[in-house]
């Protein structure tokens, strides 16, 4: 058993608007102090097997991230 | 900062430096027309500057000649209804009331390959920008896209991603979209056509231009900040082949914020109210570099720039990437200096961030300056207008004649009645005809409440004024036909667009084009490219509307392999009283069916040839007078109250056309073909010039007497008849609405899910 963590970020150079959109609200809420926000997206995957990095590769690169815009990590939380 | 730029100083003091003009895409030889141009080698900046610039994107250096055609061989009726013509943002066309409507129609093909969401995304705020530009209201979008085949793995990651952006980007707009096409075919595959039209509505006193005038004269940058999207993507995406690694070679995207877009939509209808601005400009492809060399050469004036000043979303960024930048949802406006504080104020109230970056001034040179080191000084119409202009080779290609030579005749026929009921309900569920309803369902069709007619209707109507005034526009373009012979196709494509908006009941006035080639390079492609735009002007000039813009997309190509030569054209009319449209459906029970034009063998490059495999032969014979007479009655007879439907004849030939009628009205009819005609022919041949329409009994004497009048053949062939539920064609079959539903509504939710 095993619980990977995938964690998939829009790449630095790529507009976040969503992220923007948190950054106006924070700023309307008196956190004036926060000056960045950037939103992603985090997958747990529970496995009934040993990871095999090749095959967490292609799931994080061909589906859960679009590699063209989005960067991606891939961390083993227990095994 | 400490970053080493490089300055104009610089380039003077080291003429030698070697730099990367390859990389970024210019010729030897252009590079030493840049040095020509600046006495000197230009700097990194200026070489960024005139890179994305001169790119085929941008510069339409193989395409100019051939474009000069639209501005020759312009209708007499140009003067009369053309406010701003060729060369702005988008043509404007005077529809009457104080009011003008700009629209064009332009391409996005390269970006949707690459990020399919992302790139249709902003292909319609580009679009809406460049309409915004002219000082309008945005009132509608339509997008004519082309796919790979619809079995195609890859059309499966492209067509869905590409319909999502378009209607994310466009729903967030509030802006209905109300038409487009959705075509396949193989050489699309690797190579989609993803076409945007915008139209925007303007009082005549309201029209924007984009010249920088007026020493003195602010320059302000509006909008998103400038990050580092698509830097070089106009260059690189627009002007370079994807070659067989496919989609792994991946420059930066850009991102749109429809929401972003949708205030600066409001903050500009506000500043073109009070008259704040002296000029404007969007920012698209090329970002500032475009801007500021386009409007001080519109102005005849010089500009100097504080790059620093430009609001930055990545701090990193040097200044040859803040020019090169298409970060989206970005103006660029010259403003006096007494109107500043209003326009800030503006700006301020829709939370919309605006920077004065540079000012006015009668130099004549674009001069731009980083931390107070001169970066750029340019002659400005070096860069916006001077750049290389290529008469590129072209000749006949050596398989044309084989290819018009391979006629569809051999091709075994449907005769019995099952057989042609059998090829009806193919028709009907081919990818290219069935129901578009999975993909417009994802679009808002109503949204602001004045969409009076949407796909699937001939053309979309949105009402622009209170009293009923409206505007039809529909984008036709057939790449099969251009293939077999591109001056053919091209007069097909017009005379389709054209014959859909008055099917509506509305006058055609304007056209705009969006035309998608191969490589200029290819002497076979450029062949195509010459014939289709001297077709398309020549035919513009028989019936009567000028050409007020458009786009040039090339490169459309893998490896060898060229798309069909894919003219999409768009066609504007006007229609008094939107209450007057004339629908798709029938309805009265036992009004007839009246087909108005002539029927001849032509299959080649027809839909029926297609599902069999084949192209060959040649398209169908064009008749621009029959046009013309048959979009006469169709205005007028609409107008006289003598019609209850009407739909153009044109893919997949009559059959197709009444089954479409059918469905969208759920009652039935009884169709007789003539007697001495072959029924396979009448049913499924593409002859153009055609449309059905339906006359209630009443009217009918009024209606044949206004086809004899004109000389246009008139023909009865049918009867609704609610009774039916079905297309009876006697003597030989009947198809009941059921099949033909379940036919044309089941070919995309089985292949898209």
């Amino acid at each position: 058993m095993a619980r990977v963590v995938v964690d998939v970020m829009l790449k630095p150079e790529i507009l976040d608007p969503q992220g923007q959109a948190v950054l106006g609200a924070l700023a309307r809420l008196g956190h004036s102090d926060i000056t960045s926000v950037r939103q992603g997206k985090r997958f747990e995957l529970e496995l009934d097997a040993a990871p095999d990095a090749a095959a967490l590769e292609e799931v994080a690169s061909t589906l859960l991230a679009n590699t063209v815009i989005e960067d991606y990590s891939i961390r083993v939380e227990e095994s | 900062m400490t970053r080493n730029v490089d300055t104009v100083k610089d380039a003077e003091t080291t003429p030698e430096v070697a730099q990367p003009f390859a990389e970024l895409g210019l010729k030897p030889d252009e590079y030493s027309q840049i040095r020509e141009h600046l006495g000197r080698r230009p700097t990194s900046s200026e070489l960024a500057m005139y890179s994305v610039m001169w790119s085929e994107h941008c510069s339409y250096k193989s395409s100019k000649v051939h474009l000069r055609q639209f501005g020759e061989k312009v209708p007499s009726e140009a003067k009369d209804i053309l406010l701003v013509g060729m060369g702005e943002n988008a043509g404007v066309v005077d529809v009457g009331d104080g009011l003008a409507v700009t629209f064009k129609i332009e391409s996005h093909n390269h970006p949707s390959y690459v990020e399919p969401y992302q790139g249709a995304a902003t292909g319609i705020g580009g679009i809406v920008r460049d309409i915004l530009t002219m000082g309008a209201r945005p009132v509608a979008v339509m997008d004519p896209l082309r796919f790979g085949a619809a079995d195609a793995p890859d059309t499966h990651r492209v067509l869905p991603g590409v319909v999502a952006g378009i209607g994310g980007y466009g729903n967030c707009l509030g802006l209905p979209n109300i038409g487009g096409e959705v075509v396949f075919d193989e050489t699309y595959l690797g190579n989609p056509l993803v076409n945007a039209l915008c139209v925007g509505v303007v009082p005549h006193d309201r029209i924007q231009l984009s010249a920088a005038t007026g020493a003195g004269n602010h320059v302000i940058l509006f909008g998103a900040k400038t990050g580092g999207d698509g830097i070089g993507g106009v260059s690189v995406l627009a002007s370079e082949t994807f070659d067989d690694e496919g989609p792994s070679k991946r420059p930066s995207v850009q991102v749109g914020d429809p929401f972003a877009e949708k205030v600066l939509i409001e903050a500009c209808q506000e500043l073109f109210e009070q008259q704040l601005v002296v000029g404007i400009q969007d920012l698209g492809g090329a970002g500032i570099s475009c801007a500021t060399s386009e409007m001080a050469s519109n102005g005849d004036s010089g500009m100097h720039v504080w790059l620093d000043r430009v609001p930055l979303r990545d701090s990193t960024l040097a200044p040859e990437e803040i020019l090169m930048s298409e970060s989206q949802e970005r103006m660029c406006a010259v403003v006096a200096p007494d109107k500043l504080d209003a326009f800030m104020a503006v700006c301020r109230k829709w939370d919309v961030e605006a920077v004065a970056i540079g000012e006015v001034n009668d130099s004549g040179r674009l001069t731009i300056e980083w931390h107070g080191a001169q970066i750029v000084d340019v002659p400005p119409k070096t860069v916006a207008h001077d750049g290389p202009v290529y008469e590129r080779p072209f000749a006949r290609p050596q398989w044309q004649d084989a290819l018009q030579a391979d006629a569809p005749t051999s091709l075994p026929r449907p005769t019995s009645g099952d057989e042609l009921r059998a090829a009806l309900l193919q028709l009907v569920a081919s990818p290219n005809l069935a129901s578009k309803a999975w993909v417009t369902d994802q679009y808002d069709r109503y949204v602001m409440g004045n969409t009076v007619l949407a796909q699937p209707e001939d053309s979309g109507i949105v009402r622009i004024t209170d009293d009923g005034l409206g505007v039809a526009v529909s984008t036709d373009g057939n790449g099969r036909y251009g293939k077999l012979d591109p001056y053919a196709g091209a007069q097909l494509a017009l005379a389709e667009a054209y014959r859909n908006v008055a099917t509506t009941g509305a006058k055609p006035l304007a056209v705009t084009n969006c035309l998608n080639f191969g490589s200029p390079e290819d002497t076979d492609v450029m062949w195509q490219f010459a014939e289709t735009t001297r077709g398309l002007a020549d035919a513009c000039l028989k019936l009567g509307v000028p050409v007020t813009g458009g786009n040039v997309s090339f490169y459309n190509q893998t490896g060898d392999t060229a798309i069909l030569p894919t003219p999409v054209i768009g066609v504007l009319g006007v229609i008094d009283d939107v209450a007057r449209r004339t629908p798709l459906a029938w309805d009265g029970d036992g009004d007839a069916i009246w087909l108005l034009g002539e029927t001849s063998d032509e299959f080649g490059g027809s839909e029926w040839a297609h599902l069999q495999g084949h192209l060959g032969g040649l398209p169908p014979a064009v008749d621009l007078d029959r046009e013309r007479q048959i979009a006469e009655i169709a205005v007028a007879a609409s107008r006289d109250g003598l019609l209850t439907a009407a739909h153009d004849v044109s893919v997949g030939g009559l059959g197709v056309t009444l089954a479409e009628m059918a469905l969208r009205s759920g009652k039935g009819a009884r169709i007789f073909l003539p007697d001495d005609a072959d029924p396979f022919i009448s049913l499924f041949s593409e002859s153009a010039g055609r449309i059905v329409f339906v006359v209630p009994r009443s009217e009918e004497v009024r209606f044949t007497d206004m086809c004899t009048a004109r000389g246009v053949p008139a023909t009865r062939i049918g009867v609704v008849d609610s009774s039916i539920e079905g297309l009876e064609v006697q003597d030989s079959f009947t198809a009941a609405l059921d099949e033909l539903r379940a036919a044309s509504e089941g070919t995309f939710p089985s292949l898209f899910g």
